[in-house]
């Protein structure tokens, strides 16, 4: 086995993916707080008045960082699903798994705000346009991986079933992507774009943009919280994890011992 | 918020506080599952006394 390979292996064991994991979460929790709250700041209070929208725009700086991430987590768990499926290892089954409730409360959270965001500026709640449609089929899809995940007992098999769901899934999200260009919508198009200048001024991008990367960095840290108990509830009877059972009773005994 | 406050405010709070459950949720699961294991475990050490 060369380097890379047995690293790969090394990071991909459930004792040692638990430690890092562990090690890395409360520092992406943190940082994901302190950008999000400089985001919100700049969007809230720095951030002028749209000469179109007045302030109703500023949903914008939540409602469209979610969306992406409710884009991306998918893309995620349905990568993990792959490896899951091909290679069979436990640690991506349980990625692919830990990002399924990560995605669904992203996806809520861009149907509620636009929904939210939709009354004042259209004059409705709801309308079954395709970018609504195709993202309320993705809240489905998610919902579909965590309940399927959920149904079945021998947890290996669980993970495998969910991750073919979640593969096939994939064909939503070029759907929700390209739904505002390939049909007509109420919805606005793209505001800011990857290639060619974006249709915002500076002092709105920023805000946007920060609080995208706060939600990027949000979802590794849920990711690793959930991932930790994941591998806990697969291994349960391996030693590792009985270690960590124990020495979280002992601490807490402490804890009741001092307090 | 320009008279927009009565639909700003709400959808921030139900981002704040859907992303307050998620990170809730994996601590609370947490706490369950090493119940579960130290559970078994002891009544795997008590079946082993009695033998």
């Amino acid at each position: 086995m060369n380097r890379l390979t047995l690293w790969f292996h090394k990071i991909g064991s459930p004792p040692t993916f638990y430690r890092i994991a562990g090690a890395l979460a409360p520092w992406c929790f943190g940082i994901a707080i302190a950008l999000g709250a400089l985001a919100l700041y700049g969007g809230l209070v720095l951030a002028p008045r749209d000469y179109q929208q007045g302030d109703a725009y500023r949903i914008i700086f939540i409602h469209v960082p979610c969306a992406w991430m409710s884009l991306f987590t998918y893309g995620f768990m349905a990568v993990n699903a792959f490896i899951a499926l091909v290679w069979r290892i436990k640690l991506s089954e349980i990625l692919a798994m830990a990002s399924a409730p990560i995605g669904a409360a992203f996806t809520f959270i861009t149907l509620v705000t636009g929904s939210i965001w939709g009354k004042p500026m259209w004059g409705t709640w709801w309308t079954w346009d395709a970018r609504l449609t195709s993202e309320l089929v993705l809240l489905f899809l998610y919902f579909g991986v965590i309940g399927l995940y959920a149904a079945i007992d021998d947890k290996r098999k669980a993970a495998r079933a969910a991750s073919f769901l979640a593969l096939i899934g994939i064909v939503n999200v070029p759907i929700v992507h390209f739904s505002v260009n390939w049909w007509n919508t109420l919805h606005q198009g793209s505001t800011v774009r990857l290639m060619g200048p974006s249709k915002i001024s500076g002092d709105m991008l920023w805000p946007l943009l920060t609080m995208a990367l706060a939600t990027h960095i949000w979802f590794f840290a849920s990711l690793f919280a959930r991932t930790r108990v994941g591998l806990l509830e697969l291994e349960g009877g391996k030693d590792w994890a009985r270690d960590v059972a124990l020495a979280d009773a002992a601490r807490d005994e402490t804890v009741t011992a001092h307090g | 918020m320009g008279g927009y406050g009565a639909y700003i405010w709400p959808a921030y709070a139900v981002f704040l506080v859907v992303l307050l459950l998620d990170a809730i949720a994996p601590r609370l699961r947490r706490r369950r599952v090493l119940a579960e294991i130290r559970g078994k475990l002891k009544r795997r050490t008590a079946r082993e006394a009695t033998r």
